[in-house]
């Protein structure tokens, strides 16, 4: 059936008339649609398309003519109802604030000229080219993308350096600068300490420690992962510390790495020594040695932290704290052991931040335990399948291993429930040790997101006759979103304690497991 | 090693003004601590063609 | 490498800015057109043997042949334009550029363009008017007769009346045209009005027939296209004087002839570099579908080769209804033809962006590394040979065009 209405005296844009009858000949039951003026050659085209109509005979070129056809009257009424709304309908509100969004770098830089820096967190393939072409147009560098391959990094930072600019990474995951988080960052109160680190989760750390003690940071320099091999010479970190020492706000200096190269560590420490500022280094796992009065060496995360405050505080670090008495950290081992069966003994740690599983496993194996993980230096130590814990284990669940097409473990709890459902269903796992990461970047609200898990472990354990321990630290300071506070509480609402510092729950966990061998030693 | 580092103590001294190309996330970070940013809306050159971006390469320097 | 083709291309571009296309004549395509024969048709896009030509542009042929005297009837027309007896050549070849099938003959009147910052010049020929006419590829003897008006009373009358007047600023009445609601390839109104305005004394004082004149009017009124045929040569004329800049990637040519899309490159010389024409996404006229549509066909991409057209398109209105409509879309849309651009038009302006210059000068190397291709507004033809545009909308050219003179590139001017 066919209807048509006309609207007198109006007047539509051609292409707006095509536009509304391709939406009103989307209407089921509706065959066909014409909407045009009534001009002599639009009514001939009416005619020659059987629209043509007794009212359409008069129209004139200022009148509108929707004309219809349709299987049943509900549908011309819909048609006809959709297309006068349409006719009607007022221009859609645009949001002014939403800005356009540079496809090329070039047109990046045409729309911010003033830019200064550059996060850049593409595929790896790609982020070299990127990351070059920032530095060529004088932009300091963020480069979190990783499998960038070292000959790209060497050549990338010779030429930052040659620019005198900022190349923070490949494989940088954490940096605050001017107080500015980025990338996986902590909000860290402002002050006098600054860090040049090449781990994430150790920056992160030691500076959650230093804002727990109520002193701030300068500056937080990422530098990469692999700045301090040999090939890489520390090139960025040597950068860093010399900016740290211009920098009239910066009165301490805290180097953070793995172990690095051994003539790499020579020059750290020379250039330490060259500047005027008191330095604290922490390599981690390296047995720390003699220092002098302006350079400390750490013996951990927390300890880097501790030592740095001192130094600017103009203050003698008061040695290790554990901010527990002995005492108190006895009744909490015996608190948690007591209940555990006979079989219990093995530690299990699971954790998101690598250099946090580095301290753990260091503080671990200088109690004399054998601890497996698949970041182990000791190759007889490496886990066989990184997937099955041995014994006494400590994996680092951001390994590429585990994140192969799956988001961080800081981003995203299914890698680390995954491996928790496992290790709840043996019954020698005695003690759960973990790290949760808050700040930008991670998880909203990474205790919540395990703890039904952490529950079921715990009820697993006790209805094997038995008890699991859980021991965890959050890396976080009371200015991160996820409510510090509350994270701690959530945690501690299923029996986890929760300890002051990566450290700290180490040593806890290790005291566990050492009170566990010497119970079994009876 | 002469290391020049006065631009990276020029930026300590400066507003940060971000471009971002990548994870939105590390943008909208950026934009929370009233970071001036742009985000961009980065795709792999050529779309990921690597042909052509080796040819493209040739150009860069 | 890098900083030698970026002060190419900022030749380029520089060149592009400062031309000053001016109507200065209109002469018969003999007389006038470099190169031209009376054995030969000029044709849009790049070069094309008649067997691979389309319907439409095929019925052009045959309706120049006719037009010539050089055949009588479609029969004969059609044999001798297969024979080989007849040059086709590209209007670009000759400074010239052609809509649609663009069919240029010896006898035709064409619009003559003068770059007077360079002196290079550029042809047209004029607007016959929508529907069944030669470029669409119909040629009974309707078309033939009208061509033939245009040739003995359009065309010298404009003529008259244009030297009486004087040479017209083409760039000054383009950059008013898209300040009022025009982008210069699909939307002509506003240009055909004010050349109208322009002429219109002068016609009136040629003394003429009245009804003559009154005719001419008619003519031009009646077709809100007229003004295409201007702004087609007033582009070409002024990217020409861009061409042939050693290490630049500038696009100085984009055309189309209905079976393949070529272009052409200001460091690259003359070579053209062709992938198959594309099928337009456009909206249909009532009565016709995408079934009905030839290939994207016509030299008017050239308006996009400088900047107007589709990289204008947020100054028309009606053309921004087919990208969604909100000036949301149009900004968007012409922010994307920048990321491609080398520079920004001084003189071609778009309102509703705060009066900024439209991106002119299309880089290869950025279109490539971006996967961001020109966008263009374009009609679209009826696929048989004589019926007409049956809608409008927009259209890309063939990536793989971009792509081989990339490899081109690089081969001569890389590392």
């Amino acid at each position: 059936m066919k209807k048509v209405i006309i609207q007198k005296n109006a007047y539509y844009d051609s292409v707006f008339l095509m536009l509304t009858a391709k939406a009103v000949k989307q209407i089921p039951d509706v065959k066909d649609t014409i909407i045009l003026m009534g001009t002599e050659v639009n009514l001939e085209i009416l005619e020659n398309v059987g629209m043509s109509m007794p009212e359409t005979k008069n129209a004139t070129p200022n009148d509108l003519i929707i004309a219809v056809e349709g299987e049943t009257d509900a549908a011309l009424e819909e048609a006809f109802q959709t297309a006068r709304d349409l006719l009607h309908k007022r221009q859609r509100q645009v949001d002014e604030t939403d800005e356009y969004r540079p496809a090329s770098f070039e047109a990046a830089v045409r729309m911010a000229p003033d830019a200064n820096l550059i996060t850049i967190s593409v595929p790896g393939t790609y982020a070299a080219r990127e990351a070059r072409r920032a530095l060529d147009h004088g932009l300091h560098v963020m480069l979190f993308s990783d499998n960038v391959s070292l000959e790209d990094e060497v050549e990338l930072k010779k030429r930052a350096s040659e620019k005198g600019l900022l190349m923070m990474g490949p494989d940088c995951g954490t940096a605050i600068i001017n107080g500015k988080p980025l990338c996986f960052a902590n909000v860290v109160r402002q002050g006098t300490i600054g860090i040049v680190a090449a781990s994430g989760s150790g920056l992160q750390e030691v500076c959650s420690c230093i804002d727990s003690l109520g002193v701030g940071i300068s500056q937080a320099i990422g530098t990469g992962g692999r700045d301090l091999q040999a090939r890489v010479g520390g090139r960025m970190m040597l950068m860093g510390i010399e900016a740290l020492q211009n920098d009239p706000k910066t009165k301490v200096i805290v180097v953070i790495s793995k172990p690095p190269a051994e003539e790499v560590a020579r020059k750290v420490i020379a250039k330490l020594k060259e500047t005027e500022k008191p330095c604290v280094v922490q390599f981690i796992g390296q047995m720390p040695q003699e220092g002098s009065e302006l350079l400390w060496y750490a013996g951990d995360l927390e300890e880097a932290a501790g030592m740095a405050v001192a130094l600017s505080k103009g203050e003698g670090y008061p040695g290790r704290t554990l901010f527990l008495s002995e005492a108190a950290l006895d009744e909490i081992v015996e608190r948690e052991t007591r209940g555990m069966a006979r079989n219990q003994r093995y530690l299990r740690g699971l954790y998101a931040g690598g250099t946090l599983a580095d301290e753990a496993i260091v503080v671990f194996e200088r109690g004399g335990f054998e601890v497996h993980s698949n970041v182990q230096t000791k190759p007889e130590r490496m886990l066989r399948d990184p997937h099955v814990s041995r014994k006494h284990t400590i994996v680092d669940l951001g390994e590429d291993v585990f994140t192969v097409g799956r988001p961080h473990p800081m981003i995203d709890f299914s890698i680390r429930e995954e491996r928790l459902a496992k290790e709840m269903e043996d019954p020698e796992v005695a003690v759960i040790l973990a790290d949760f990461i808050l700040g930008y970047g991670s998880h909203e609200d990474p205790c919540g997101a395990v703890l039904g898990t952490l529950g079921q472990a715990k009820q697993k354990a006790e209805d094997r006759g038995g008890y699991l321990a859980i021991v965890a630290s959050i890396v976080g300071t009371e200015g991160d979103f996820q409510d510090l506070e509350d994270q701690r509480k959530k945690l501690e609402s299923v029996g986890c304690v929760v300890m002051r510092s990566n450290y700290q729950a180490a040593m806890l966990a290790r005291k566990i497991t050492e009170a566990l061998e010497s119970r079994g030693a009876d | 090693m002469f290391m020049d580092v006065k631009k990276i103590n020029k930026l300590f001294d400066e507003e940060l003004v971000v471009i971002n190309m990548g994870l939105d996330a590390f943008g909208d970070n950026l934009k929370k601590e009233q970071v001036r940013v742009l985000l961009m809306n980065w795709k792999p050159p050529a779309g990921g063609n690597k042909k052509l971006i080796s040819l493209l390469e040739k150009l860069d320097e | 490498m890098k900083a030698q083709i970026k002060a190419s291309n900022e030749e380029a571009a520089s060149r592009i800015l400062r031309a000053k296309p001016t109507l200065v004549d209109i002469l018969t395509a003999g007389d006038a057109i470099p190169g031209m024969r009376k054995d030969m048709i000029l044709h849009a896009g790049p070069p094309v043997s008649w067997e691979r030509m389309c319907g439409p542009m095929r019925g052009a042929i045959m309706g120049g042949l006719l037009l010539e005297g050089l055949a009588k009837g479609s029969e004969e027309a059609e044999a001798l334009a297969a024979s080989g007896d007849i040059a086709f050549e590209p209007c670009h070849h000759h400074s010239a550029v052609g809509p649609m099938a663009g069919v240029v003959t010896w006898s035709m009147p064409v619009w003559v363009l003068e770059n007077k910052t360079f002196g290079n010049r550029a042809y047209c020929t004029l607007n016959e008017g929508l529907g069944k006419v030669l470029r669409y590829g119909a040629f009974s003897e309707e078309v033939i007769a009208r061509l033939k008006w245009m040739a003995e009373e359009l065309a010298p009358f404009l003529r008259e009346a244009l030297l009486n007047h004087g040479e017209i600023d083409m760039k000054t009445m383009i950059a008013q045209a898209l300040q009022m609601g025009d982008e210069g390839h699909n939307r002509n109104r506003a240009g055909t009005s004010l050349f109208i305005r322009e002429i219109a004394p002068d016609l009136v004082r040629l003394g003429r027939d009245r009804d003559k004149i009154a005719k001419v009017f008619a003519f031009m009124h009646g077709n809100d296209h007229f003004f295409l045929n201007l702004t087609m040569p007033s582009c070409k004329c002024t990217v020409d004087a861009a061409a042939g800049i050693s290490g630049s990637s500038v696009v100085i040519t984009m055309a189309r002839n209905g079976t393949d899309f070529g272009i052409r490159v200001s460091g690259l010389g003359d070579r053209w570099f062709t992938g198959p024409a594309g099928m337009v996404d456009g909206l249909f006229f009532p009565g016709f579908s995408a079934d009905d549509a030839a290939p994207d066909i016509g030299d008017s991409v050239i308006t996009e080769t400088a900047g107007i057209g589709g990289f204008a398109m947020a100054a028309a209105p009606a053309i921004v209804k087919f990208v969604g409509g909100a000036p949301k879309d149009a900004i968007n849309f012409t922010q994307r033809m920048y990321e491609i651009t080398v520079t920004e038009n001084d003189v071609y302006q778009i309102p509703v962006l705060d009066f900024r210059g439209t991106p002119t000068a299309i880089d290869l190397i950025k279109v490539v590394e971006t996967g961001i291709l020109p966008a263009i507004n374009t009609g679209i033809a009826h696929k048989e040979p004589g019926i007409g545009m049956v809608g409008a909308g927009l259209v890309q050219p063939p990536e793989s065009c971009f792509h081989s003179a990339l490899e081109v590139f690089v081969e001569k001017y890389g590392k």
